[in-house]
C-alpha cells in the first residue's frame, strides 16, 4: 500500500525499466536528493539539471524530438510560469508542423496548497495548464491512479503534464487503491524502496517490488463516490476532501456523487454528463484562483448543453482570486476550499429547487 | 539608419578571423554555392513580391545571410535521427534549406498558406520550415526558444554516442533573451559537454533597435569564453570565410563532442520583415554581389551568365507562384487536424 510519492517513483521505475524512459531530470531530481519530495529517489536515469526551468522544458522538448522519452520535473509549479512559451511550443509543435514532429514528453510538477508553502510553494497550475492546447493534463487523487496515469503519460506520443497534488503526496492508499505487485504492507514497501536518511544512503540499494503494468486511460474519469442528489466535479487534493464531505452529508440524508476527473484535458464529458443527468445539481471544486478557472469552463459547457437538466445554478468553489497564498494558517485556510465550505455548498445545492 | 559599423572592413571579423579568403574553394563548389545563393535570393524576392501582390500576409526571411547559410546547408550531415545533425534554425534560413535540397516552390506554398504547404499546411509564416526527414525541427517565431530546445537533441546525441551534432542558429537580438544563456550553460557543463554548434548571425539590428542599444559586450562570441568554449566572430558576408569557419567549428564539435560558439557578421538586406516595407537596403554589404564580383574576377562565371541565370530563376519562380496561387487553401475544419499525435481528439467533440 504505497503513498502517492512512492507510487509515482514506482511508475517511473517501471517507465525506465520497461517503457523506454531515458531521462528523468530536473532540479535536485538525481542523487543525492532524489527530488524535493523523493519522487525520483534511486532511479537509474535520474539526473540533476541546472536551476533553470526554461532550460528544463527546452531540454525535454529537444530530447523528445530526438526520439528519447524524457520525464522532466519542475520542482514546484510556482516556478513553471517562466516556461509558458516553451510549454506552448511543446503543445503546438505537432500542430504547427502539420504532423511532422510530435513531442512525447512528460512534465511533472507539484501543485496546490496544504503544506504551508506560502506564496511560492502553494500555487495551482490547472487553470494555466488547461489553457495550453496540445497538452494532455492529468492529476491523480490517490496512489493507484498516480501510478496508472504516470504509465499512460509515459507511453503517450504527446506532451503530458502530470500535476502532483502536493498535499496528498504522503497520504496512504485506501483499500482498493493497491498497485498490482506491491507488498500489502506500507512498512515493508518503505523498507524496500525508501532510501535511509544519513550517510548510509550512498551505499544503499533499493529492492523494487515486481510491479505489474497498470494503465489508467487519459481522458477517463472515476466515480470516487456514487450518489443521487448532487454531483461534485473535482480532481487532486479536493477529491478525498469532497468524499469526506459527502460521507458526512450522507448522515443528513444528502447523497453526493463525487467525480474524480483525473484528466483535465482531454476530460471525460460522457462521465460528467451522465452524472449531471442523474443528480441535476453540480458543484465544481478546485484550488486554482476563481477567475478564468477550469471549473468555469465546465460550468459554461453544462449550462450550454444541459441547461434544462439543471435544478440549481451550478456552483464553483475555488481559490480566492488573490495574488498569493499567505503563510499563516488562517490565511492559507481562507484562500482555498476546505471540507466545511464544500459541505455548505453541497447542502445549499441539495436544498435548491427550481 | 547608421550602418557605419556594418561593412566588412570595419566589422570585428576582419581582425579576428583565422580563416580568410586566402583559402579558396574548388571552382565547382564556388559555382554550386553561387547558384544556391542566387536561388535563395530570387526566392526571397519572389516571396516579397507575393506579399506585395496580396499572395501572402507577411514576409520575413534571409536576404543578406546567403553567404553564411548556403555553406551551412552544404556542410550539414543531412538525415533522420540522432546519427545525423539536428538543425534548430530561425526564420532567415531559406538558403540553408535550399542548400540541403528543399524545393523553392514549397516556400511559395507556405507564403500563400496553401493546404499543400508541406511545412505547416497553411498555418505558419513564410520561412518557418520543418523537415523531419532532415532533422530540421520546426522554426518558430519566437527569436530565442531554439537556444533552449537545442541542448535536448544534443543531449540525445551525447547519450547515444552518435556522430551527429546539433546546430542552433539565431540572431544577435535573440541573444539578449535568457535562452541564449541557457544554451551556453547547458552545453558546457563539465563532464556533460554537448556536441553543439551555437551560431549567431549578427545583422546588428533587433527589428529597429541598433546593436549598441542592446549589447554592452564587444562581440557576442566573447560570451562563450566564460564557458570555456572555442569562439570566433567572422565575416559572414564572405562565402569562403564562412565555409572554412563553419567547417572548422563543425569539425571541432564533431570530433571533440563539445560546444563551439560562432558569430557571423551578416547583412539584413530587406529590413526586419514586411512590417518595415521589405525594401532593399542599398547601404549594407550585399554578399551575393560581392561573391559574383569574385567569380567574375576569377573568371568562373561571366556577368552575362549570371544575369541569364537570375532571369531564368526569376521567371521560373514567377510561373511557379502563378501555379501555387491556384492550389487549394486549407479547409476550415482542418484546424482540428494534428492537435494530438495519437488521434485528432478535441475537447467538446460531439
Amino acid at each position: 500500500m504505497a503513498t502517492m510519492i512512492q507510487a509515482i517513483r514506482m511508475a517511473l521505475h517501471v517507465g525506465e525499466e520497461r517503457l523506454g524512459v531515458t531521462d528523468i531530470f530536473g532540479e535536485d531530481v538525481g542523487p543525492p536528493l532524489g527530488g524535493a519530495f523523493t519522487a525520483t529517489q534511486n532511479l537509474k536515469t535520474a539526473w540533476n539539471s541546472p536551476l533553470d526551468e526554461r532550460g528544463i522544458v527546452g531540454m525535454a522538448i529537444g530530447l523528445a524530438l530526438a526520439g528519447r522519452r524524457p520525464v522532466a520535473e519542475i520542482q514546484f509549479c510556482d516556478y513553471a510560469f517562466n516556461t509558458i512559451d516553451l510549454l506552448k511550443i511543446a503543445g503546438n509543435t505537432y500542430w504547427a508542423s502539420a504532423g511532422d514532429w510530435n513531442v512525447p514528453m512528460v512534465m511533472m510538477t507539484p501543485v496546490g496548497a496544504g503544506i504551508r508553502g506560502s506564496i511560492y510553494h502553494s500555487h495551482s497550475f490547472d487553470a494555466q495548464a488547461t489553457r495550453t492546447p496540445g497538452w494532455k493534463i492529468v492529476m491523480p487523487s490517490n496512489p493507484r491512479d498516480a501510478y496508472g496515469l504516470m504509465l499512460s503519460a509515459i507511453v503517450d506520443p504527446n506532451p503530458v503534464m502530470f500535476l502532483k497534488p502536493k498535499a496528498l503526496l504522503r497520504t496512504k492508499a485506501l483499500p482498493g487503491e493497491e498497485i498490482p505487485g506491491e507488498p500489502a504492507d506500507l512498512k515493508t514497501l518503505s523498507k524496500m524502496i525508501d532510501a535511509p536518511v544519513g550517510e548510509s544512503r550512498s551505499r544503499w540499494k533499493p529492492e523494487w517490488p515486481r510491479l505489474e503494468e497498470l494503465y489508467v486511460p487519459i481522458g477517463k474519469a472515476r466515480t470516487a463516490r456514487a450518489g443521487r442528489d448532487v454531483t461534485v466535479l473535482t480532481y487532486g487534493r479536493n477529491v478525498p476532501m469532497s468524499v469526506s464531505a459527502a460521507d458526512e452529508l450522507a448522515k443528513e440524508g444528502v447523497e453526493v456523487e463525487v467525480i474524480d476527473l483525473r484528466s483535465l484535458h482531454p476530460y471525460d464529458w460522457d462521465a460528467i454528463k451522465a452524472s449531471v443527468q442523474k443528480t441535476h445539481r453540480v458543484l465544481c471544486v478546485n484550488e486554482d484562483t476563481e477567475v478564468t478557472n477550469f471549473g468555469e469552463h465546465l460550468i459554461r459547457r453544462l449550462v450550454e448543453e444541459l441547461f434544462y437538466e439543471l435544478y440549481a445554478p451550478p456552483k464553483l468553489l475555488a481559490g480566492a482570486h488573490v495574488p498569493g497564498i499567505g503563510l499563516a494558517d488562517n490565511l492559507e485556510h481562507a484562500s482555498v476550499p476546505h471540507k466545511d465550505g464544500i459541505k455548505s455548498a453541497l447542502r445549499e445545492l441539495a436544498r435548491h429547487e427550481p | 539608419m547608421s550602418t557605419s559599423a556594418h561593412t566588412a572592413s570595419s566589422s570585428p571579423a576582419s581582425s579576428s578571423s583565422s580563416h580568410s579568403s586566402d583559402h579558396q574553394l574548388s571552382p565547382e563548389l564556388q559555382l554550386r554555392i553561387h547558384e544556391l545563393m542566387l536561388e535563395a535570393r530570387v526566392l526571397e524576392e519572389r516571396l516579397i513580391t507575393m506579399y506585395r501582390q496580396g499572395d501572402g500576409y507577411f514576409w520575413i526571411g534571409g536576404p543578406g545571410e546567403e553567404a553564411f547559410n548556403v555553406p551551412l546547408g552544404l556542410l550539414v550531415d543531412k538525415g533522420t535521427g540522432v546519427e545525423h545533425d539536428y538543425l534548430h534554425l530561425h526564420y532567415r534560413s531559406s538558403a540553408t534549406l535550399l542548400a540541403m535540397g528543399a524545393d523553392p516552390v514549397d516556400a511559395l506554398r507556405q507564403m500563400k498558406n496553401t493546404a499543400t504547404d508541406p511545412y505547416s499546411r497553411g498555418r505558419n509564416f513564410a520561412g518557418h520550415y520543418s523537415a523531419r526527414k532532415w532533422n530540421v525541427v520546426p522554426v518558430s517565431s519566437p527569436i530565442e526558444v531554439q537556444y533552449s530546445i537545442a541542448p535536448g537533441t544534443a543531449m540525445a546525441q551525447r547519450a547515444t554516442q552518435s556522430k551527429g551534432i546539433t546546430i542552433v542558429t539565431g540572431g544577435d537580438a535573440g541573444t539578449a533573451e535568457g535562452d541564449f544563456a541557457t544554451c551556453l550553460v547547458w552545453s558546457s557543463r563539465k563532464g556533460s559537454e554537448l556536441p553543439m554548434l551555437i551560431l549567431v548571425t549578427n545583422n546588428q539590428y533587433g527589428i529597429s533597435t541598433p546593436f549598441e542599444g542592446q549589447h554592452g559586450e564587444e562581440r557576442i562570441s566573447d560570451r562563450g569564453k566564460a564557458f570555456g568554449m572555442p569562439t570566433a566572430t567572422i565575416d559572414g558576408n564572405d562565402v569562403e570565410t564562412s565555409w572554412f569557419a563553419l567547417k572548422k567549428a563543425m569539425d571541432y564539435v564533431r570530433t571533440e563532442r563539445k560546444p563551439y560558439l560562432l558569430e557571423a557578421m551578416v547583412s539584413r538586406l530587406n529590413g526586419h520583415s514586411s512590417a518595415s516595407g521589405a525594401n532593399f537596403v542599398a547601404n549594407e554589404v550585399d554578399c551575393l554581389a560581392r561573391f559574383e564580383k569574385k567569380l567574375e574576377e576569377r573568371k568562373l562565371r561571366t556577368r552575362a551568365e549570371m544575369d541569364e541565370m537570375r532571369a531564368r530563376m526569376t521567371q521560373e519562380l514567377l510561373e511557379a507562384s502563378k501555379r501555387v496561387r491556384e492550389e487549394p487553401q486549407p479547409k476550415p475544419e482542418s484546424i482540428w487536424d494534428y492537435v494530438f499525435a495519437d488521434k485528432n481528439y478535441v475537447a467538446g467533440e460531439k
